[in-house]
């Protein structure tokens, strides 16, 4: 452990490698929580991919390799391709997951066969381009870092500012255009902004799996909160976090390549996530719902017990066999819910297997049956 | 607010709160709405009432300016809809929005309050007073600090009622408020729609309900795609014109004109078409 902070800091490529993996998750996992709520994570699939064909075009316009310039084309064209889908959309019958689907296919395999164009040519200069697809976070720089890191200080920046306008947007657009908000514009800056943050993880995690930065850690966020001011944040820091243990665990392991090491371990916080956040966790809901049965099964025995005994004088004096109460249809949770009961003072055992109320138990039971009446009559 | 009751007493005396001329609306080749005319007075509560497909919410969304007709126009209070949007509070159909969004009541009706911070200035402590104020209006105190999918639908709906009263607008425009709420519920909403007539707001709501039609509203529109009737209720709501409005389908009495205000009734119960 020591070891590995002590690269952390001086050695130079984990460093600029878990700087710039960082870097990308903060600002996919912030940008990437707004757009899972518009329910536009697809949308983020489909950029990443049309980044494909801007880096290829980027290159062959200007001949260098230089991160900005194929940044640049990259989200050129992962803008490109959202246009395209709202078009599609508005203009024609096609539902939008199918403009989404359309605008992908076509836009990655434009991508692709400039790819193996460049690729033919004779020139060395193409070398490495392919890296985009899967990303190659080995051969960043410190200067691609600082780039990256201007662009996501960029979006993040403005995304704090808009926060007001693009929250409303997010929850409730036709809402926001009757407070005069320009929702068009709105809609394309957040757009806009998904894309830079997009851009931002093209060369280390490639244009494949970048799309999993953008809905992972949103929807693992989304988990551990109720309130968007902490989702956000959340998201970015938990984008940040997958981004450096993935370069971390990509460095103690020689040819296991840094990009979808990351996407495992944001696919492992959301694991965790879904699994054991408190309220919306699969296992937290699981007990919940565990108690809540026993806690009704229990009740419907002391109801059962009371119905029983009511007919009698004193009805905490009366006791009834456990064979009774199962043929009352309490069936094989009888002898566990009335241990639960007794653990609360509500009957005790008269026999063997013979149980009366208490008078505790008689009383709760009667202000059960009234609760009960009262709702009855208030439904 | 004397100007208000004036022209609800005599209605075209004083600007109309909302005027609407030549309006047609149409998606694709098919109109929705076909050249409807539309004044209503200000300080009215009016009901929108027609069959399914009949334009209804299309009608209320163009007066709010969220679509953009293919002839006519809207006023509100005598000027154009884009221009006086924040005059105008909306509510919506409870399933336009994700209630699952991680947002609160309180954050939920701040947002009514938006329109009049502007850009980038955050709601401070008088947004948040104001909020409380509209949360307290519709009897959600308690559940100010609640995450909204935790609400019931009558809830819900009151969160929607608070941030449209948090907008302190002087026309509301509502989307079958009634909608899944108890009826209690309806009754506390039907108490405040007479809480801002009485405050001369004017109140136009998408209602389903025939038969509560004479008992909540003062004024009704009736619609099917063109504009079939638009009046007070004693005079406008007919049995000819509901014929009219909604064909020889429903089986609907409505009171006969003179015969005094009894309720209407219908074979089906309630008069749904």
């Amino acid at each position: 452990m020591g070891a590995i902070l002590h690269d952390l800091v001086f050695d130079y490529t984990l460093r600029t490698v878990a700087l710039g993996s960082a870097v990308l998750g903060l600002a996919s996992g912030a940008l990437g929580a707004l757009a899972m709520l518009r329910r536009q994570s697809l949308l983020g699939d489909v950029i990443s991919h049309a980044a494909l064909p801007g880096v290829a075009l980027a290159f062959l316009l200007t001949g260098s390799k230089a991160p900005l310039a194929l940044v640049a084309g990259a989200g050129v064209a992962g803008w490109v391709a959202t246009l395209a889908v709202g078009g599609i959309v508005r203009a024609s019958r096609v539902k939008s997951d199918a403009a989404l689907g359309l605008a992908l296919s076509v836009f990655f395999g434009a991508g692709l066969v400039l790819l193996t164009f460049i690729q033919r040519r004779p020139d060395a200069a193409q070398a490495g381009l392919d890296k985009f697809l899967f990303g190659q976070a080995a051969t960043l720089l410190a200067a691609d870092v600082a780039t990256m890191a201007a662009l996501a200080a960029v979006a993040l920046a403005a995304l704090a500012v808009l926060w007001k306008e693009f929250k409303l947007l997010a929850f409730d657009p036709d809402f926001a255009a009757i407070l005069g908000y320009p929702t068009r514009r709105l809609d394309v800056l957040l757009t806009t902004l998904l894309v830079v943050a997009i851009a931002t993880g093209l060369q280390t995690v490639g244009v494949v799996l970048m799309s999993a930065m953008i809905v992972a850690p949103a929807a693992a966020a989304r988990q551990w909160t109720d309130r968007l001011g902490r989702m956000v944040p959340l998201a970015g820091l938990l984008g940040a976090l997958a981004g450096v243990a993935g370069a971390v665990l990509s460095s103690t392991t020689a040819r296991l390549s840094t990009g979808p090491v990351i996407v495992l371990c944001a696919t492992a916080i959301v694991l965790v996530s879904l699994g054991f956040a408190p309220r919306r966790g699969l296992a937290w809901q699981a007990l919940r719902q565990e108690r809540a049965r026993r806690r009704l099964r229990s009740e419907t025995v002391l109801i059962d017990l009371y119905r029983l005994a009511a007919q009698h004088e004193r009805p905490a004096d009366v006791a009834h066999a456990r064979a009774v109460l199962r043929a009352m249809g309490t069936g094989a949770g009888s002898r566990r819910a009335l241990a639960d009961l007794e653990a609360r003072g509500l009957v005790r055992r008269a026999g063997r297997d013979d149980w009366s109320l208490t008078p505790a138990g008689v009383a709760a039971a009667r202000a059960h049956l009234a609760g009960r009446d009262d709702a009855e009559v208030a439904s | 607010m004397n100007r208000a009751i004036a022209a609800a007493e005599r209605p075209g005396a004083a600007t109309p709160a909302i005027e609407v001329s030549d309006l047609t609306v149409a998606y694709r080749e098919r109109p929705v709405l076909w050249d409807v005319d539309l004044s209503v007075p200000s300080g009215i509560l009016m009901a929108i009432v027609g069959p399914n497909g009949a334009g209804k919410t299309t009608l209320m969304k163009a007066i709010l300016g969220l679509i953009r007709p293919a002839a006519g126009r809207v006023l509100v209070h005598g000027r154009p809809g884009g221009e006086q949007r924040r005059l105008v509070a909306y509510v919506p159909q409870r399933g336009s929005v994700d209630w699952d969004f991680p947002t609160t009541v309180l954050d939920v009706v701040t947002m009514g309050t938006y329109g009049a911070l502007g850009w980038v200035r955050r709601p401070g402590r008088r947004e948040r007073e104001r909020a409380l104020a509209a949360i307290a209006k519709v009897g959600m105190q308690d559940f100010v600090g609640r995450q909204i999918s935790q609400l019931s639908g009558g809830q819900q709906q009151r969160v929607f009622l608070a941030r449209a009263l948090a907008q302190d607008a002087q026309v509301f425009c509502m989307d079958e408020p009634f909608q899944g709420v108890d009826a209690r519920t309806e009754r506390a909403i039907v108490a405040l729609l007479q809480d801002l007539r009485a405050a001369g707001r004017t109140v136009v709501v998408v209602h389903h309900d025939l038969q509560t039609v004479p008992e909540y509203f003062d004024w009704v529109t009736l619609l099917n795609v063109r504009r079939i009737a638009s009046g007070p209720v004693a005079d406008v709501f007919t049995e000819r014109n509901l014929r009219l409005a909604y064909g020889g389908r429903v089986a609907f009495l409505a009171r006969d004109p003179g015969s005094g205000p009894d309720p209407a009734t219908s074979e089906g119960g309630r008069g749904r078409a």
